[in-house]
């Protein structure tokens, strides 16, 4: 079924995907409406046009594809699902998401991940094909963050203050250099095998969404960083 | 009921802008549209514009818009306005009914020029003559506040819904080469016609989303210039700011920047020397005008625009490009919607300003 949101406010259209009753619909000439998909739990959206913030908040299970940018907040607090982003997103993918997966196929803005968290049997994955603004992870608490620098110029596809706060989960970097500052309290290594098994499926699975190689992707070295637990904070924003 | 300045509640809003880098005019309706797709960041307490490039019939004239509550604050007010400029043009600016917008004060139009006695006796420049009468009757004539004051520019506000404000003074019927737009949801203040954004100072402009935490700390020092702070609002103190340091202090439209959303100490010790001590300097000798908390801003100048977020980009701003026209908004949709295809779109960083300027102008707002 097709839907033709250009008329619809987020109300009415939020409305109008959940008492369709399909399990997949297309959204055409999306401009702006927030919330498309809130805590879907089954079924398929495909959008086109520019889905408004918080797209697919508190996902519970659908599948959303994005055929073009998304704007700021994708996936904030989602359960569970896939949120697939052929372009670009804004500030705060996967804000406080604590299960299922988004991928990102260009850019992501700031604060990518944040309060990023898992929870029992759940684990929530982010890749992001481009590079990621600053604060990356910040807080981040649990999960896979995976940013693949394609088509990126920087020596390390990450922003400032990537991992800030970070006290769980991992962050994967495709980059033979590590950002140019990181936290005392975050470790940072070369990624081995043992690591790169980890994030195997997940690459995989976004090679499979948009189309591409998966040994060109492998074929480079990936830097893993996670929380160093020996060196707990102490007055984070002080004096900065 | 309270007014701004009376009040302090503790923003959500919207903003957006067009600029022809060729100068070329075009009228209100697309920043209309642009603006009434973000909607809802907004609550009607609020909605405003503000046009350059408008009337080229009188640019070499100060513009003043005047909200009146009274006859009397209007005779009051055009007394004093009669004893220190020639007034070459005065009119009611024209309206539409309409029951979206209510409550309307009297709304004048002035162009003016200060009288050369007046202007040498005072030992001042125009522009400093000018903005200190502004200062005057906004704080010294009760019922009397001037929201604009710009040469071949104006700002059109209220307290309504954006798309309605712009109907309300029929902004289809100017054409400027650029202009400006926000949407207000007030958390500080309560929404009054003459806190709504723009906020201008002769012909700097202000939209703005956010809430300034050193609201206080900028408040105090600026006020030590001569400005005065009526309205509680985030936006004038920013406006105050802008016109010490790029007009008073002679500061570049990048230095300002790098004043209201200085980096980190430790981002400025992996700068090169040079550029480290340039800021250094920067942070050092103005360090009671860093803005902290979130904010993004467009800032409009005679022959510019300059966009800016605060330096942790705690709000939205995204930019888009196609030939000569650049597109500033809180939201891609709002740029979308008035310019589907883009040469560029793109994220400009925390604290790192995007300054367009007409094409030959300098990167410096005087």
């Amino acid at each position: 079924m097709n839907i033709d949101a250009f008329a619809f406010d987020f109300q009415e259209l939020n409305k109008e995907i959940k008492s369709s009753g399909q399990e997949e619909l297309n959204i055409d000439n999306c401009m702006g409406q927030r919330y498309i998909g809130c805590g879907l739990s089954r079924g398929s959206l495909r959008i086109r046009g520019v889905p408004g913030n918080a797209l697919g908040a508190y996902l519970n299970g659908a599948d959303i594809t994005v055929h073009g940018n998304a704007q700021d907040s994708v996936g904030d607090t989602m359960n569970e699902g896939k949120i697939s982003i052929h372009g670009s997103c804004g500030d705060t993918p996967g804000y406080a998401m604590r299960g299922g997966k988004i991928f990102i196929r260009g850019n992501a803005g700031y604060r990518a991940g944040i309060h990023m968290k898992s929870y029992r049997d759940k684990c929530p994955v982010m890749v992001i094909g481009g590079s990621a603004g600053s604060f990356l992870g910040e807080y981040q608490a649990g999960g896979r963050i995976i940013v693949l620098g394609l088509g990126s110029d920087q020596p390390c596809p990450v922003g400032y203050f990537c991992g800030t706060g970070m006290h769980g989960g991992k962050i994967f970097l495709r980059c033979g250099q590590l950002p140019a500052s990181l936290p005392d309290q975050v470790n940072a290594k070369l990624a081995d095998d043992v690591d790169l098994q980890e994030i195997e499926e997940d690459i995989r699975q976004f090679c499979a969404e948009f189309d591409l190689d998966r040994e060109t992707i492998l074929d480079h070295p990936f830097h893993v960083l996670t929380p160093n637990t020996k060196n707990p904070y102490r007055q984070l924003y002080v004096h900065c | 009921m309270n007014k701004e300045g009376q009040i302090r509640i503790p923003s959500g809003c919207a903003i957006s802008g067009i600029f022809s880098r060729s100068g070329s005019r075009f009228d209100g309706e697309r920043i209309i549209k642009s603006i009434s797709t973000m909607h809802d960041r907004s609550n009607g307490l609020g909605g405003g514009f503000a046009g350059y490039g408008i009337y080229p019939d009188y640019k070499d004239y100060y513009a003043f818009h005047i909200f009146y509550d009274s006859t009397a604050a209007k005779e009051e007010c055009e007394k004093l306005l009669d004893r220190r400029f020639d007034i070459i043009n005065l009119s009611k600016i024209p309206t539409r009914k309409t029951n979206r917008i209510t409550d309307e004060p009297l709304i004048w139009r002035y162009f003016v020029t200060p009288l050369p006695t007046k202007l040498s006796e005072s030992q001042l420049d125009e522009d400093e003559f000018t903005t200190r009468c502004v200062i005057h009757i906004n704080t010294k004539v009760p019922g009397a506040y001037v929201f604009s004051s710009g040469k071949n520019m104006g700002v059109f506000k209220a307290v309504g819904f954006p798309e309605d404000v712009g109907y309300f003074y029929r902004l289809e019927d100017y054409e400027g080469h650029c202009w400006t737009a926000h949407g207000r949801y007030p958390t500080n203040t309560p929404g009054w016609w003459g806190g709504a954004h723009p906020f201008a100072l002769r012909d700097f402009s202000i939209v703005h989303n956010g809430e300034i935490s050193s609201y206080d700390t900028n408040r105090r020092y600026i006020e030590m210039f001569g400005y005065r702070c009526t309205l509680l609002t985030d936006t004038e103190v920013i406006t105050y700011i802008v016109d010490f340091l790029l007009r008073k202090r002679g500061l570049t439209l990048e230095e300002t920047a790098q004043v209201i959303a200085a980096p980190f100490w430790s981002t400025i010790e992996k700068k090169p020397p040079e550029e480290q001590e340039i800021l250094t300097y920067l942070r050092n000798t103005f360090s009671s005008l860093l803005i902290t908390g979130p904010f993004s801003v467009l800032l409009g100048f005679s022959g510019g625009i300059m966009a800016l977020n605060d330096r942790l980009k705690l709000r939205s701003m995204v930019i888009g490009e196609k030939d000569d026209m650049v597109y500033l908004a809180s939201e891609e949709c709002a740029i979308r919607v008035i310019a589907p295809e883009l040469d560029r779109f793109w994220s400009p960083k925390g604290g790192e300003p995007a300054i367009f300027t007409l094409n030959g102008g300098e990167n410096h707002a005087d």
